[in-house]
């Protein structure tokens, strides 16, 4: 059934923010530090063990592969609640900094992706 | 019997409809005026910010027509579908970049702080909690205002900082498709590292859905981690870091 799909991806997004927020108050800041990225870590370790063991029915997937394909609309749904006046109001220094910044880490992405391609490479 | 009213009181179902439209109208533009070389939802996105320009503080979700969009658009679906994303990701492919990701959450954070500063101490905040708060804004627009109500900074240089990471969420999303190219932005190992050296979720996930759907999972896997550890970072050591060179005023 669909559902069971759905009530996994579910549990492992509320454990994921359980251990985000966990952490969170370990580190004495009032938020989530990685939940989601707890949370996406569990899905792929249930989906892996569930595909060796060929236990994943293409229902329950599909409960998943629903949010998954929804992701697009959603982001387009949060791109139109940005406060996107505020952004542009801010002064000269907000908009050289953001995009200064942000065309820096652009640059960035070659040069420690290329890092990361040889670390593997000599480590067989 | 008014159809507005029954609009806002199903304000998510016509937010399914509207964004439903949106798409539509996007993908279409996109395969016909584009020729597909400007991807649908790169358009779709983006109409989404000029639709946000013409709203006020929450974008369009200020009129209450649009409230439902708050909900779809809000921090639980955006969660709720990055997670699903991983159902196409490779615990392999995660494996391989681990390092890299790692140091590019440490490295992204370090940049955006140290150029922030620097440009907002040659524009004329030479206080050392301001050069902190801005700093920390070019990191994501939640690490800007957590860190200036830290370290005591001005609501003026926390609007600012806010702004900030905003405009860096903006230029993310619009400016990915077409740079992806030309940063080797197109395996999951690159994927990470922009994850990492961006930082910004909304960002780096709506940017990534325009370049490369296949690719969201892998750099909101360290997106994720990005906000919480600047958070941790800026009001402490960058901060302190900071005030040995600068004083505060």
């Amino acid at each position: 059934m669909k559902i069971y799909g759905v009530a996994v991806l579910a549990a492992c997004f509320l454990a994921g923010k359980l251990l985000g927020s966990f952490l969170g108050y370990l580190l004495e800041i009032d938020g989530d530090v990685g939940g989601v990225g707890f949370a996406m870590a569990l899905l792929i370790l249930i989906n892996t063990i569930a595909q060796k063991k060929d236990s994943i029915s293409e229902n329950t997937a599909q409960g998943i592969l629903f949010w998954s394909g929804m992701y697009i609309p959603i982001v387009v749904a949060m791109s139109a609640i940005q406060n996107v006046k505020a952004a542009l109001s801010g002064g000269w220094v907000a908009v050289i900094v953001g995009v200064g910044v942000t065309l820096a880490c652009f640059l960035l992405v070659p040069v420690l992706s290329r890092w990361g391609k040889l670390n593997t490479r000599s480590r067989p | 019997m008014n159809i507005e009213d029954l609009l806002i009181k199903n304000g998510l179902i016509f937010a399914f409809l509207f964004v439903g439209l949106v798409m539509w109208i996007s993908y279409w533009i996109s395969r016909n005026l584009t020729l597909g070389k400007i991807p649908g939802a790169a358009i779709a996105i983006t109409s989404g910010l000029v639709l946000a320009y013409f709203g006020g503080e929450k974008g369009i979700a200020s009129y209450p027509l649009f409230a439902g969009m708050a909900i779809l658009g809000g921090s639980m679906f955006r969660d709720f579908a990055i997670v699903a994303t991983a159902m196409g990701a490779s615990y392999t492919e995660i494996r391989k970049a681990g390092l890299a990701g790692v140091l590019s959450l440490l490295i992204g954070i370090m940049v955006a702080f140290i150029m922030g500063g620097l440009i907002a101490y040659f524009a004329g905040h030479t206080d050392a909690r301001d050069i902190t708060t801005i700093g920390a804004g070019a990191c994501t627009y939640i690490v800007g205002p957590v860190t200036g109500a830290a370290v005591g900074a001005s609501s003026e240089v926390i609007a600012i900082s806010i702004a900030t990471g905003v405009i860096k969420t903006v230029v993310t999303t619009i400016m990915t498709p077409f740079m992806a190219s030309r940063i080797g932005l197109d395996n999951p190992n690159a994927a990470m590292v922009f994850g990492g050296l961006i930082g910004t979720t909304s960002g780096v996930a709506a940017g990534l859905a325009a370049t490369d759907v296949k690719l969201v999972p892998y750099g909101a896997l360290t997106a994720t981690f990005y906000t919480g550890l600047g958070v941790l970072l800026c009001p402490s050591l960058l901060y302190f870091i900071i005030r040995l060179v600068v004083p505060t005023n």
